[in-house]
């Protein structure tokens, strides 16, 4: 039985006030809330064994490798990798795409070949391709959604062709929810011989991921939308890719042997890693899927059906509210877009911060889906594992103050 | 519900003044703040270099269709050397209330309008302040 009450216990952020109200987080997808144990993870590298990682010949560097190192593995095991040479620490979600857009795309694709993107991505996986676009004069397209925030399957099949080199995908949208169907895109990928990049940031923190089952080439995800720290991230790839790909940047701790004419590179993962890593932050995430696992993914996926379920039904009394998204709670995350009447976003979401609620305003980096929908800006509610039945009341009732305020 | 959303305020995004738009004018200037879509068009009248008339159009949130409404009032009379002495403090003293760094670009966008219009300045008021 998932008791959400002992899982706020250990989210210390949670006994404070806002605007004289308890707390009423409802923006993880922007970022999570973090567990003690999380935070304790890197206060105590800084208090006991603070030290650069890598050929340090004392103590505390062993010890800081030895953590950095043993996060990794943990990292691997999180997401079923075959093998922690295939995870990559980075920054966030958007570095690791762009390091397969730079990396990757400008050694293996050339004038004429094709990414393949959908209309519900978040900027940072349309960006890095409209750069590598401009650069190497590839073609990209783009998957549309339907009405109730589908992706357009139909018109997938249509643009899947031996053009396409790389499908870059979202596994769960930050706006609308959905849940995409990527074990089905990247059979379809793989048969006319693309690879698969997935982007994890949503799909990560809420679901089991498991990329040999999914059988794609590339995810990637952050730490902060996981309970972990922000300036931590992951590039799971295919370790054969890896293998075959050139350096992203270039530096100290990702080369095997430098002379002032030429520099060979070290062997995976820290080919891709140049410079002194997010040493403290790496291990807080090491913490945070700790923290995951001893509740279980799946009890966590369970919990965010049940809330969201209990959501949609509660959201669709409110008055003049447009959801954007899937509406079985089985397709889609904790995460609720809405319009309510002719209010302005940021005006629902400043009379839910004065009862204490926190939702995002705005166009949630993905101004393309907006303008889909037809809106400049839109609120959003989102859930995660901390989230209760009795918070999805608050804002609830909150939406109704909004009405009040603004009749 | 406190101060941030009082009368004042709801009531000129209910019912603002001075909307609408002016037939020939002689000055005619829109903007808008593409992170929260808010848009605002003035237009204005001069007769011996005062406000004559002024009129303005747009969406966006309360504060800052609100603060719109209200700045015309202020100026709406006033010669261009008084708008020009016209500060970001003068409008938000007006609105009466204490905005965050995101909402006070809502509730500068329509002076920006107004300035951008009447001196062709084109940064946001009181950037400087606050970079």
């Amino acid at each position: 039985m998932y008791d959400v009450n002992a899982v706020r216990a250990q989210f210390p952020v949670f006994q404070r006030k806002v605007n004289g109200k308890p707390l009423v987080y409802l923006d993880s997808t922007a970022t999570s809330q973090k567990p003690l144990a999380v935070i304790e993870a890197m206060d105590e590298f800084y208090l006991r064994y603070n030290s650069n990682v890598h050929r340090g010949i004392h103590t505390l560097s062993e010890e800081a490798t030895a953590a950095y190192e043993g996060a990794r593995e943990r990292i691997a095991r999180f997401i079923n990798a075959r093998s922690s040479r295939e995870v990559i620490y980075t920054r966030n979600t958007t570095e690791a795409i762009n390091l397969v857009a730079y990396a990757w795309g400008r050694a293996n694709l050339k004038p004429g070949d094709a990414v393949l993107i959908t209309e519900m991505e978040h900027h940072s996986n349309i960006v890095p391709w409209q750069i590598l676009r401009d650069l190497v004069d590839i073609e990209l397209r783009v998957v549309p959604v339907t009405d109730d925030g589908y992706l357009d399957m139909e018109a997938l099949d249509r643009l899947l062709d031996e053009r396409v080199k790389l499908v870059s995908i979202t596994h769960m949208s930050n706006v609308l929810g959905t849940i995409n169907p990527v074990e089905e895109i990247a059979r379809k990928a793989h048969a006319v011989g693309a690879l698969i990049l997935v982007d994890g940031a949503q799909s990560v923190p809420h679901l089991p991921v498991d990329v040999q089952a999914l059988d794609i080439d590339f995810l990637a995800f952050s730490g902060h939308k996981m309970c972990g720290p922000t300036g931590i991230g992951v590039l799971w790839g295919r370790e054969e890719i890896l293998e075959a790909m050139p350096p992203f940047m270039g530096g100290g701790d990702m080369i095997r042997r430098v002379t002032l004419e030429r520099s060979t590179w070290a062997d995976l993962p820290h080919k891709f890693e140049a410079g002194t890593p997010a040493i403290a932050e790496a291990i807080g995430l090491g913490a945070a899927v700790d923290f995951l696992s001893s509740l279980g993914m799946a009890n966590v996926r369970q919990h965010e059906i049940e809330i969201t379920a209990y959501a949609l039904e509660a959201l669709s009394e409110v008055p003049r509210l447009r959801l954007f998204g899937p509406r079985n709670p089985h397709h889609k995350g904790g995460v609720m877009a809405f319009t309510l009447g002719a209010v302005h976003a940021h005006d629902v979401a400043a009379v839910l911060d004065r009862e204490g609620i926190a939702v995002r305003a705005g166009h949630h980096c993905a101004q393309p889906l907006m303008q889909r929908y037809g809106v400049v800006a839109t609120t959003r509610a989102s859930f995660y594992l901390y989230t209760t039945f009795e918070e999805v009341d608050c804002l609830v009732e909150a939406l109704h103050k909004v009405e009040e305020v603004f009749a | 519900m406190d101060d941030f959303y009082r009368e004042y305020i709801l009531d000129h995004y209910k019912n603002p003044r001075n909307y609408g738009t002016l037939e020939n004018p002689d000055i005619s200037y829109e903007e808008d703040n593409p992170v929260c879509g808010d848009r605002v068009r003035i237009d204005i009248k001069l007769e011996d270099d005062r406000i004559a008339d002024i009129r303005f159009q747009g969406e966006g949130c309360a504060i800052s269709q609100a603060s719109a409404s209200i700045l015309t009032e202020m100026v709406k009379g006033k010669s261009l050397e008084e708008v020009r002495q016209l500060s970001k403090e003068d409008l938000l003293e007006q609105l009466g209330i204490s905005l965050g760094p995101v909402r006070i670009k809502c509730a500068l966008l329509s002076l920006k309008v107004l300035k951008a219009g009447v001196y062709g300045i084109r940064g946001w008021p009181g950037e400087e302040d606050h970079a």
